[in-house]
């Protein structure tokens, strides 16, 4: 798909340029000519959504840090400044902290998006990789930032944070003091997440670029996971999809906005109003929601080290499941059993994030103790997010694995055009 | 399509309510008809007048707002704002509140440290010259600032509103720490103090700050019967106002983005239509 140009410089501008630097010509082939299959539906468009994300997060930074003063005694009060004195300020800063959360709402579904249809399959395992590398700075990133602000969840959240890797052998005391700058959460902590904060965002912008210049050679799937067999089934992406993400773009601005000018502080906590207090530790330390199904799988285990190694584990086996799903169909529209799974996967997610945000004793179902298993009741929220756990890393490891070598896939689609066709002549 | 994801981001949401909700101990919050809040909210002036009033009176007594200025009393959408005066400076309200209150300076002349009526550039003056003497003065609490209070405890208005009207008489079976006063809305765990039915531990918490408001302790300067309850409103007003005071202006800027996103999704939609309609899709 990535074949010869249809570029053709019709200006004398555009012909120097081309023969020069032929940027205009890369940018036409890439947004403008590029073949895309013409049944992507609005699953796809999340793809646009998040690189407006970064684009917003980024410019709104850039303006937050102007204004911004990163030291343990102003960081603060100069937030809150930026809130009551900074034309407009309050509308920059709430946009880049809400703008947080929808991008990891963004992310999230776009992820889920490529595990359903399996995009990550031949040949887009780089591909995958490579989001996987972007979600994983897009989570560095996030911590630190939520850092900045220096309210005791900034403060506690890095305490907790950083002392996980602490738990790691030989090697933990080092990364925590080097992490640190000294041997407690300060003002060098303060600075370095600062630095790295502004640092990663052009990183992830980079790799955004190498992940679209790992779409661009075998193109998109789709909803089918059929190869593109012919110019028939597909369509240029400009206006095609330029329209259709841009209609998507802006019903999820709307999303976005409803956050912003109504309900601003919502997915935030209270406690990181108070300023940080390393004497005072908050009677719940919870991460940001999109952290919670990762907080849920380390506490789910109970010795710190194997908490932590299950926590980026979680992560890490994202960027093997190319090699783990065996099946030969990508589209779990064809593979009804794996759909059943998927489904459940998701549910585990969810009930992850909802066991990140209780405390672990709590009774799930309010009928009081049941029996003691282990070292806690079997109706607490730390044995609902072991089940989650294990099927979190079972789905990965356990049912892709089999299922694609002893399930039996509906018939899949010709080509792209064969069902679409099909559809036409039902309407 | 649309709905799911919006129905996907909406459990995703669900999730947020969870910590809020877990803090426990304390009893569910009052309930209280703000109209600040809402899409379409407003505070009302006469009210965050007032609410100033026993801040001023009452709360300041103890309790800093470092990150407030004089100035903010006149600007837009707050208590003493005056379209007259375009500058909050030249706000004559807000002069003349800044020149009740004595803040700490140097004397450029002679380097002594010196007392001065403050300015509209002025912060709020802090009751303390720092963190031991707020201490000292408090049984050994320390008074939180109230800048930010209202975003600073889940419930925000609500729980402000509900701890100052929440001081009511101990169950019997409560031992109260000398020193401290039982609030029903305050978070804590009284199971120490609890020689009761261990199973019924009451709600609430012990804080060292005694009842503050009571019936006629401040003037209201509109004859408005000045009842506890009514102090507690018009404080709890005042505190949100103070802690966003540009939250008017984010939900009347909001309404305008609101409506141009509308706009632009519906001709999107219509574009979106028009230029795929010969494609089979």
């Amino acid at each position: 798909m990535s074949g010869h140009s249809t570029y053709e410089p019709k200006t004398g501008f555009e012909r120097w340029m081309d023969t020069r630097l032929p940027v205009i010509r890369l940018a036409y082939d890439s947004v403008v000519a590029f073949p895309t299959p013409k049944n992507l539906n609005y699953w796809w468009t999340f793809g646009g959504i998040l690189a407006l994300m970064l684009g917003i997060q980024i410019v709104t930074g850039i303006v937050l840090v102007m204004h911004y003063v990163p030291h343990v005694d102003h960081a603060f009060a100069s937030v809150e400044r930026i809130m009551r004195d900074v034309n407009y300020g309050w509308l920059i800063r709430y946009m880049h902290a809400n703008g947080a959360s929808m991008f990891f709402i963004a992310v999230y579904i776009h992820i889920l998006r490529n595990l359903y249809y399996g995009s990550y399959k031949a040949p887009r395992e780089v591909l995958w990789i490579l989001g996987c590398l972007i979600y994983l700075l897009m989570m560095a990133t996030a911590f630190m930032g939520y850092v900045l602000p220096w309210g005791q969840m900034s403060f506690h959240g890095a305490v907790v944070i950083t002392n996980l890797l602490g738990a790691l052998p030989i090697v933990g005391e080092s990364i925590t003091t080097w992490l640190w700058g000294g041997f407690a959460v300060d003002n060098p902590t303060l600075n370095r997440f600062f630095s790295l904060h502004y640092l990663l965002p052009f990183v992830i912008a980079g790799v955004v670029g190498l992940h679209i210049w790992a779409l661009h050679v075998p193109g998109n799937n789709n909803p089918t996971g059929v190869n593109v067999k012919s110019a028939e089934d597909t369509v240029p992406f400009h206006p095609y999809y330029t329209v259709k993400d841009g209609f998507a773009i802006s019903v999820f601005l709307i999303l976005f906005a409803s956050f912003v000018f109504y309900n601003p502080n919502i997915l935030g906590h209270a406690d990181n109003y108070i300023p940080a207090n390393p004497l005072v530790t908050p009677a719940h330390i919870v991460p940001e929601w999109y952290f919670l199904p990762f907080y849920a799988i380390l506490r789910a285990i109970p010795d710190k080290l194997g908490g932590v190694l299950a926590m980026f584990g979680a992560i890490g086996v994202l960027f093997v499941l190319p090699w783990l799903d065996t099946s030969k169909v990508r589209s779990m529209r064809y593979r009804p059993t794996a759909k059943l799974y998927f489904l459940i996967f998701v549910l585990a997610c969810l009930v992850l994030g909802l066991c990140g945000a209780k405390l672990p004793d709590d009774h799930v179902i309010p009928i009081g103790s049941t029996f003691q298993l282990f070292d806690a009741d079997l109706n607490s929220f730390v044995w609902l997010s072991r089940i989650a756990t294990a099927y979190y890393f079972a789905y990965f490891l356990i049912v892709l694995p089999i299922l694609g070598l002893v399930e039996k896939p509906l018939p899949v689609p010709e080509s792209i055009s064969a069902p679409v066709l099909d559809n036409a002549k039902k309407d | 399509m649309l709905r799911k994801r919006i129905a996907l981001a909406a459990l995703g949401l669900a999730f947020i309510a969870g910590p809020a909700l877990a803090s426990g101990g304390s009893a569910p919050l009052r309930e209280h008809t703000w109209g600040f809040e809402g899409p379409f909210g407003k505070f009302d002036q006469a009210q965050l007048q007032r609410g100033y009033k026993v801040y001023r009176e009452v709360c300041s007594a103890c309790h800093s707002m470092d990150l407030v200025y004089f100035r903010t009393l006149a600007e837009k959408g707050g208590p003493f704002y005056d379209p007259k005066y375009p500058n909050p400076n030249d706000n004559p309200y807000a002069k003349a509140l800044a020149a009740e209150a004595q803040v700490p300076d140097i004397d450029s002349e002679t380097g002594d440290p010196i007392q001065r009526p403050a300015t509209t550039a002025d912060a709020f003056p802090n009751p303390f010259p720092n963190e031991a003497a707020a201490r000292a003065s408090n049984g050994g609490a320390m008074p939180p600032d109230l800048s930010v209070i209202a975003k600073a405890r889940s419930g925000g208005p609500r729980y402000i509103y509900s701890l100052l009207t929440g001081y009511v008489n101990p169950p019997a079976g409560l031992t109260v720490t000398p020193g401290s006063y039982y609030n029903k809305y305050f978070p804590g765990d009284l199971t120490a103090s609890w020689s009761g039915d261990p199973k019924h531990v009451p709600p609430g918490g012990f804080l060292a700050m005694p009842p503050q408001l009571a019936d006629g302790k401040v003037t209201f300067d509109d004859g408005t019967p000045s009842t506890a309850e009514q102090q507690a409103r018009d404080v709890t007003a005042f505190l949100t106002w103070a802690s966003e005071p540009k939250m008017i202006e984010r939900k009347t800027f909001g309404f305008g983005a609101m409506i141009y996103l509308v706009l632009f999704s519906v001709l999107l939609w219509f574009s979106y239509r028009r230029i795929w309609r010969n494609v089979a899709h």
